[in-house]
């Protein structure tokens, strides 16, 4: 697959001095779907926006379908589409007027079938016709994510789509992503949760404090991230894990716990054999408990991991 | 050129104009109207003719400028700062558009605005005075001029503004003074001498003596001056425009 969006050494600076983003370096491939996760205030949304021309980079080179961002915007600028994270319209305009607009300011000549389509495709036909503030926010998502439609962009920028979307619409939403992904069109996305990057993803880039951490095939961060722990709570203190025990990858708490990490993703967990192994080797359980990392510890992990 | 993304914002601006018909047209009318009554029949008929022409249809022509000039800027400068203010400027920021273009989008539909409202102003006018225009050509050229330089200004003043109170700050302190001193209803010849010398850098001064030139061939400054002080306005507000697209001043980060 060929480089589609190319990132190279982006930093950005914000007027108060503020570093927002640090070096960034990011390839993304022509037709696939990435998701950038990152906690509050991690850089995504200023990243999206420099590569979109609202923000100016500091310094570093930007590259979209081969052109030069800042050089060449106009041809740039041509293949993107974006949805931003804040639910901004114009409060008096009609659905099907200011999604007509948006064609025509990205350079496209009216064709009023197509925008229908677009509509249709979000559920919002029937919406034509009604003002933008008499929608629902749900509504009001659909009709950004049209407007970035509009001009059959090559390139979907789609910060935060799910932000405050009821499950329904989320898998709309999804299925719209892989309905775009079929005609060839690369999504980005952003995401806080790590079941929609899991759901719809084929990469999953982590950011935090404005420095990329990785960029890795879904499948192969899921095993990472996917880790869970089970501690297990004994009547009786333990000094030492049982010879027949050894096998499992345990480790002592504090005085009468044990803990095992297991892969959550993987087909075979082995609970249901370590507990029969524990019951044979005569401990009797006292509490069960299972833990995810949540996406702030994985960070935090993968911060130390980086340092290291 | 991206042209239909140019007539696209065009278009916007004009709808908006058209949604709200009756603020845009009716209001100004209604205060036209009331001024020919006061100035113009009222006060009007005890005043003696200016430079042979009555006092009603003298002021038509400031009349009209002061119309044009405050409708230029305000809805110039409305229709950038609104989008900055609800944050729908991201798209136009973000698409294959150059500044040149926006500016011709947003500021073309104001002055067109400004215009149409003058030249019903100038209509409404015949049903209360005598008028005639002796350079039509004229006429046009400085509505025109006066029509999109006001719209640069009022453009840049909505990037400047942070806030509708600014936006509002100068037209209210500056422009409606300056037109009012500017002789919209007076001939500088009527003051006093050092008045007629601060007059002359009164910058709307040279506009509404051009375009009452251009109506009745009498002016208080001579027409080429008028003209050459349009275009020195016209293009200063050009370069700060260009500047501010340049810096991406209050509109990128
Ligand atoms: N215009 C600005 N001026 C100064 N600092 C800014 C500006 N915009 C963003 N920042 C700062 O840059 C950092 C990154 O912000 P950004 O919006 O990119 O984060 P994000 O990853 O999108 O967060 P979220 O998940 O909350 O949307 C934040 O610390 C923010 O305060
Ligand atoms: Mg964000």
């Amino acid at each position: 697959m060929s480089t589609v969006v190319q990132v190279e050494g982006l930093t950005k600076t914000y007027d108060g001095g503020f570093e927002a983003l640090k070096n960034v370096s990011l390839d993304i491939k022509e037709g696939e779907i990435l998701a950038l996760l990152g906690p509050n205030g991690a850089g995504k949304t200023t990243l999206i926006s420099t590569i979109c021309g609202i923000t100016s980079p500091t310094s570093g080179r930007i590259t979209v379908g081969g052109h030069d961002v800042e050089k060449n915007w106009r041809a740039a600028r041509d293949l993107i589409g974006l949805v931003p994270q804040e639910i901004n319209l114009e409060p008096f305009e009609f659905v099907g007027n200011t999604v007509r607009f948006s064609r025509g300011l990205f350079g496209k000549p009216r064709n009023d079938a197509f925008v229908d389509q677009v509509l249709s495709d979000l559920s919002l036909l029937d919406k034509r016709d009604a003002r933008t503030s008499q929608l629902s926010g749900g509504m009001r998502r659909r009709v950004l994510i049209a407007k970035a439609l509009a001009h059959e962009p090559r390139i979907l920028f789609l910060d935060e789509p799910t932000a405050g979307v009821d499950v329904e619409l989320r898998r709309d939403m999804w299925a719209l992503v892989e309905r775009l992904r079929a005609d060839g069109v690369t999504i980005i996305l952003t995401t806080h949760y790590i079941e929609e990057a899991e759901a719809i993803a084929d990469r999953i880039g982590v950011i935090n404090s404005g420095e990329l951490l990785l960029v890795e095939e879904k499948d192969a961060l899921m095993q990472r991230l996917g880790r869970k722990e089970l501690t297990i709570e004994l009547s009786q203190p333990i000094k030492e894990i049982p010879e027949t025990l050894k096998e499992f990858n345990l480790t002592i708490g504090d005085a009468n716990t044990l803990t095992y990490v297991y892969d959550a993703t993987g087909e075979r967990t082995g609970i249901t054999r370590l507990l029969g192994a524990l019951q044979e080797a005569g401990l009797t359980l006292a509490d069960l408990q299972t833990h995810q990392s949540s996406l702030e510890e994985i960070f935090v992990g993968l911060v130390q991991e980086d340092a290291a | 050129m991206n042209w239909y993304g140019v007539a696209a914002i065009w278009r916007f601006e004009m709808a908006r104009f058209f949604r709200s018909i009756i603020q845009s047209v009716v209001s100004p009318v209604l205060s036209t109207s009331l001024y020919f009554v006061v100035f113009g029949a009222a006060i009007g008929s005890r005043i003696p003719e200016i430079e042979g022409v009555s006092y009603g249809a003298f002021i038509v022509p400031g009349l009209i400028m002061l119309t044009v000039l405050q409708q230029s800027i305000q809805n110039a400068g409305f229709g950038i700062y609104f989008p900055k203010f609800i944050g729908t400027i991201f798209e136009v920021l973000s698409a294959p558009i150059s500044s040149f273009e926006i500016v011709v989008g947003y500021v073309g539909a104001a002055a067109v605005k400004s215009m149409l409202i003058g030249l019903i102003i100038l209509g409404t006018s015949f049903f209360f005075v005598d008028i005639s225009i002796q350079h039509p050509f004229f006429m046009l050229a400085f509505l025109v001029l006066t029509a999109v330089s006001f719209a640069l200004l009022g453009f840049i003043l909505g990037i400047w503004a942070r806030s509708f109170e600014q936006l509002n700050l100068v037209p209210l302190l500056v422009v409606t003074p300056l037109v009012f001193l500017g002789g919209s209803f007076y001939s500088i010849s009527m003051l006093p001498e050092v008045w007629q010398t601060v007059s002359k850098f009164n910058p709307v001064l040279y506009l509404v003596s051009g375009f009452r030139w251009s109506f009745f061939g009498t002016s208080d400054v001579p027409i080429a001056m008028s003209l050459a002080a349009v275009l020195l306005f016209a293009s200063a507000c050009l370069s700060v425009v260009w500047w501010m697209f340049h810096t991406g001043y209050r509109l990128k980060s």
